[in-house]
């Protein structure tokens, strides 16, 4: 068995057995095994780190074997620079919403443990497959455990959320399978996508390919406007949910722009990379402005997630080389960073079970751990240098000046409307005098919460203070990439 | 070039104070479970700084007297495509001495604070602040690219959000601390764009390599305009140097800034921080040399800060916002003489005013101990009779501030306005007029102070709000606070007034001792770059320099020491001999009066329009956007119509058997007839 399949398999495995164990008498159990399996998945990717080799721009652990005969469908795995971190950090963000989840989670403790981990592996799988269909599958895939995470677990009004959120995403995924097919009989009857990379296409077919790619990918991101499902479901969706949708699941979008719109059609991603930039600087301006003025924490972060995958699409579609490996850094930034941002409120919404910012004042007096982590990343949600939220912005609003000076004018305006919403919420949710009965009644972190955050803190300065590991492995593949769109497709 | 610098002895000097800021603020506070006490905590943070001071001074040594210089990479931060980011040093005689005045000033701070933090509870947490602080600061100076200078630069931002919000259970510290780091991040815009430009353009981040290309920029205008690509650049970084360096219109973040305890107003927003972005325009005068725009620019956002500026400390009585606003408008001076192409002056008066500000704040936050803090002018006076040292040093700084002969800032700021005068832009006669006319409100604001607080009647215990005000710096505090009975002032302990005297030393002496080298030799060499052609006003300095004790003898006869002597001798008149007279001038001028007091208007500007506009158009786009086009609309409108044409279908699906029977047979036929008759 290869080293991808493991890193997919094996939290399956974990989720079924722990599906199967039921023992919703001995939840401690449960958690233990839970706790584990994703220890185990995340120890069994780390192999990958060693051998990769990153002077190659080729796909790497390939694994190629037959499918489904009939149609040519090969389980065909590999990573490049581009997807490589993604493997590591599904695993890495499943370790933490185990323990986010802990003692949070006291109903069908299992199910809980077991759906994550299945998710976990079904997203490493989107980010291997080198195979359209196997893609398609695992894609799709990924909406049966937060479907339910989100409508079992979730709040109030959970069952409208996990509608919107299977239906939204599923309107754009059904367009991709038409793309998908096309593309299936144009190259004779492969699903790889390596080969579909190189086939020739015209310029209408790759105008049709791409919006199709569009349609699925540009709602998972989410870009603006058809950003309006992420709120809604943040807001409704257990912590853990909301952990994993904005650190992993976001990613999967962003990630298919890469792996299918640019380099199957590069003349149509030339051709509407205007449109694509003016979507994407729409995020960071209009969504920051609107990120504002929440009263809901979960929905002031999750509008500050779109104006943060804003910046990843504008670094895609200014096709240089800052621009592209920014918007990667930025997406494995965001993953530990919104995690992290999700995962405190997850902490305060224990306690007082509320959302709204409102409810809350002074916080630091009684929970001063705390209030030091939310600092640190409120301060990497705002891009301070130092922590991983900033080496993405960098890199993009540099990238953006040498494309456009006016373009990187409007996008580095996020530097002005990060700090007001992300510093406006810590003011009023953490600073002042004690406000009420329920903040004053509050508890520091305890040492299962302070670990959590912790891991994420240490990821996000690493990633702040020495973030060249991260683009070592990147570079030649997004070398090869704008090497591949480069030239064009036509005749 | 000798090469007597290590890189270990060099990264010694910023590590020093960050390991005592990691002691300090991780196993001395609650988050990490106080497990040192203070006196561990303030030994530590200050042998972290003595160390980092020592290392610099030695390091000032062999730059000044043997001639070295260092310039090298530490380590890779990243590498995209052929863009190498790095962190590394550049010791020159700029970052030398920049590294002298942040070690020293902070070295005075950090013992300062064990007298001023005595009874506060976040002891620890004050120590390891501001000795981060002194790490950030240090290696925004040490750099040698712009990635890191750019660090440095929100570093030292942070930890300035962090102390001016120190006391976070206070409202108008906390809305200060914010308002701080906004408004920085205006200026951190402009800042980032002009970084980006240069890496554009010049595809380096490092300093020389992006000076060494700077002819070629010069060439160039930005795609689109006609706008010369090197003026774009200055301008935009210029805009990063009026939010951290407190320009007008980026500066109303500083006067608010003073909500902080005051020994960091001392080191950040008077001595150190506030003058990272003149620091930043000397550095980078390879580039600003090249462009006159950006230099009129830069005299013409001087000038305005340096005179309005100096206007508003006229009216304030809270002792701090006198000095804030006197920090203003020597800011503005520096960057009068940026703009006069004067670079090496405006270092120069950067490190003068450093000491003897640091001091004037310091000496103030001794007073608002001694008078249990009030910090009110209006209800002080006659203290020089308790306060002897802190009364003396406040004397020696204010006489350094207004420019007396032979004191440090009289060289520093007379230069400035010569360099200006001789400077031939066209921008240079309004800057001129503003420098001379800021030396007579200088003085008699200065002199209005001390008058008030040192001198007069004693008036410290008929302050009507005294014990319940809020605007006093521990005014968390109210457990610690005695029951209302009139104290007599006292001095402050030796940990307080040993700092004071040792920064009323160089504010004396500093001037006179290192004008020569600094403005007229080899010290900036390398360093600063002049283009003496275009921009004569510093070989017209050289020219009519003839040794620092001319020059104060010089200095007796010029208009700036009668302009000077004029406004403490008003002062004079206004506060001792005629205190009426305030007063009334205040009724006859109350227009005025009011301008000054709402500062200008500029932050009801920002509050009731810029801030207030966002957020309504924030809303504006989420109700109407989101909520009503996008979700109620698009979304709910497209599920509706499926719904509709859903419901449509339901309807000829009943599940009776003789409906579909009927059409059944309608549809055969309608077949038939079809096939039958019509084909």
């Amino acid at each position: 068995m290869g080293l991808l399949s493991l890193a997919i398999w094996t939290p399956i495995a974990f989720g079924v057995i722990l599906l199967a164990l039921g023992r919703d008498d001995q939840p401690a159990m449960v958690r233990w095994v839970a706790l584990i399996g994703a220890v185990i998945s995340f120890l069994v990717t780390l192999p990958l780190y060693g051998q990769f080799d990153n002077a190659s721009a080729a796909m790497q652990f390939v694994e190629k074997a037959s499918w489904i005969e009939r149609f040519n469908v090969n389980y065909h795995l590999g990573v490049d620079g581009i997807s490589f971190w993604f493997v590591l950090l599904t695993a890495f963000i499943n370790v933490i919403v185990v323990i986010a989840g802990w003692e949070v989670i006291t109903r069908r403790v299992n199910q809980y443990m077991g759906a994550f981990l299945i998710l976990s592996g079904l997203m490493i799988g989107v980010f291997c497959a080198l195979d359209g269909l196997l893609f398609y599958v695992f894609f799709e895939a990924t909406l049966i455990p937060m479907y339910l995470i989100i409508g079992i677990w979730g709040g109030p009004n959970k069952i409208y959320a996990a509608f919107k959120f299977f239906l939204y995403t599923l309107m754009g995924s059904l367009l991709m399978l038409v793309a998908l097919i096309y593309l299936y009989t144009k190259s004779g009857g492969s699903f790889d996508i390596t080969a579909w990379h190189a086939l020739p296409l015209g310029s209408t077919a790759q105008t049709f390919l791409f919006f199709a790619f569009f349609a699925a990918f540009a709602v998972k991101v989410p870009m603006w406007p058809v950003h309006t499902w992420l709120p809604d479901v943040h807001v409704e969706a257990p912590t853990g949910g909301s952990a994993v949708l904005a650190a992993i699941m976001l990613k999967l979008g962003a990630y298919g722009f890469l792996r299918f719109s640019m380099p199957i059609a590069p003349d149509a991603a030339h051709e509407w990379a205007w449109l694509m930039i003016a979507l994407s600087l729409i995020a960071v301006v209009y969504v920051g402005l609107v990120a504002m003025v929440q009263q809901d924490m979960k929905k002031l972060v999750a509008y500050s997630s779109v104006a943060h995958m804003g910046f990843v699409t504008l670094g895609f579609f200014i096709f240089n080389d800052l621009g592209i490996a920014g918007g990667v850094v930025q997406m494995i930034a965001h993953g530990f960073v919104s995690a992290a941002m999700f995962l405190s409120i997850g902490v305060l919404y224990d306690r007082v079970h509320s959302r709204e910012i409102a409810s809350y004042g002074g916080v630091v007096n009684t929970m001063p751990k705390f209030a030091a982590f939310a600092l640190l990343f409120a301060m990497a949600n705002c891009g301070l240098p130092g922590t991983a939220g900033f080496v993405g912005e960098w890199m993009v609003i540099l990238g953006a000046v040498k494309f456009n000076f006016w373009i990187g004018f409007a996008s580095a305006s996020a530097l002005i409307f990060g700090a007001a919403y992300t510093l406006w919420m810590y003011k009023r949710v953490y600073l002042g005098p004690v406000t009420n009965d329920d903040v004053k009644a509050l508890k520091d972190i305890n040492a299962r919460e302070f670990t959590m955050l912790a891991l994420l803190a240490a990821a996000i300065l690493y990633m702040g203070i020495y973030p060249k590991p991260f683009t070592d492995v990147m570079d030649a593949s997004v070398a090869q990439l704008l090497k591949h769109v480069a030239i064009s497709k036509l005749n | 070039m000798s090469q007597t610098l290590s890189a270990s002895t060099l990264l010694a000097v910023p590590l020093a104070p960050l390991a005592g800021a990691l002691f300090a603020g991780v196993l001395g506070t609650r988050f990490g479970g106080n497990w040192i006490g203070r006196r561990l905590s303030h030994s530590l943070t200050i042998l972290g700084v003595l160390v980092a001071f020592v290392l610099s001074a030695m390091t000032l040594k062999s730059v000044a007297m043997d001639g070295a210089h260092f310039n090298e990479t530490l380590y890779t931060w990243m590498v995209v495509g052929s863009l190498k980011m790095e962190i590394g040093f550049l010791v020159d005689g700029l970052s030398a001495m920049m590294m002298c005045v942040v070690t020293f000033v902070s070295l005075m701070v950090h013992i300062y604070t064990i007298g001023y933090m005595e009874e506060d509870e976040g002891y620890n947490r004050f120590f390891a602040y501001i000795s981060l602080f002194t790490f950030s600061m240090l290696m925004l100076v040490m750099s040698n690219n712009l990635l890191q200078l750019f660090f440095g630069w929100e570093a030292v931002g942070l930890v300035s959000y962090l102390l001016i919000g120190f006391w976070f259970n206070k409202p108008t510290a906390i809305f200060a601390n914010m308002k701080a780091f906004l408004v920085n991040r205006v200026g951190d815009f402009g800042f980032i764009l002009g970084i980006g430009l240069i890496v554009a353009y010049a595809g380096t981040l490092n300093y020389s390599e992006a000076f060494a290309k700077a002819g070629d920029l010069s060439a160039l205008t930005l795609p689109g305009t006609d706008w010369m690509l090197v003026t774009v650049i200055c301008i935009c970084l210029f805009i990063g140097a009026m939010g951290k360096s407190a320009q007008f219109p980026l500066h109303v973040w500083l006067p608010d800034s003073m909500e902080g305890p005051t020994p960091i107003s001392a080191l950040i927003h008077a001595a150190t921080m506030v003058t990272a972005g003149i620091f930043m325009v000397a550095r980078m005068s390879p580039l600003f040399e090249l462009s006159d725009t950006a230099l009129n620019f830069i005299l013409i956002i001087g000038a305005i800060t340096a005179l309005f500026m100096g206007f508003l400390g006229i009216i304030q009585n809270d002792i701090k916002r006198v000095v804030a606003y006197s920090t203003l408008s020597q800011l503005g001076y520096m960057t009068v003489a940026l703009g006069a192409s004067a670079y090496s002056v405006a270092v120069f008066h950067l490190m003068t005013h450093a000491f003897f500000k640091a001091l004037l704040f310091l000496a103030a936050g001794s007073v608002i101990m001694g008078v249990h803090h009030n910090q009110d002018i209006r209800w002080m006076g006659g203290l020089r009779k308790y306060m002897p040292i802190t009364w003396i040093t406040s004397l020696l700084g204010s006489l350094a501030l207004i420019g007396t002969p032979l004191f440090a800032g009289f060289y520093s700021k007379d230069s400035i306005i010569e360099a200006v005068m001789e400077s031939h832009l066209p921008a240079a006669g309004f800057a001129s007029f503003a420098v001379l006319a800021g030396v007579f409100v200088t003085a008699f604001y200065s002199f209005r102070l001390y008058f008030l607080v040192f001198h007069g009647k004693e008036r410290f215990d008929q302050n009507p709000d005294a014990h319940h005000d809020h605007h006093d710096d521990h005014g968390h505090h109210g457990e610690h606070h005695k029951p209302a009975e009139p104290h007599k002032p006292h001095e402050s302990p030796w940990v307080v007034t040993v700092p004071l005297v040792l920064l009323a030393i160089p504010s004396v002496v500093i001037g006179f001792l290192t004008i020569q080298p600094m403005l007229f030799g080899e010290f900036f060499k390398g360093a600063i770059f002049v283009n003496a052609e275009k921009h004569p006003a510093m070989e017209e300095l050289a020219r009519i320099f003839h040794g620092p004790a001319q020059m104060a003898l010089h200095g007796l006869t010029t208009m700036p020491f009668w302009l000077a002597l004029a406004g403490v001798a008003v002062a004079y008149y206004m506060y001792m001999v005629n205190p009426a007279l305030p007063a009334a001038i205040k009724r006859n001028a109350m227009p005025i009066f009011n301008l000054l007091e709402n500062k200008y208007y500029l932050d009801w500007i920002n509050e009731n329009i810029l801030a207030r506009g966002a957020r309504a158009l924030g809303t504006g786009l989420w109700k109407v956007g989101d909520q009503t086009l996008i979700d109620g609309v698009l979304v709910n409108g497209s599920w509706k119509v499926v719904g509709a044409i859903a419901g449509f279908a339901r309807r000829l699906q009943t599940g009776y058997l003789y409906h579909y029977a009927l059409v059944m047979i309608l549809g055969i036929f309608v077949l038939m007839t079809y096939f039958v008759w019509l084909k």
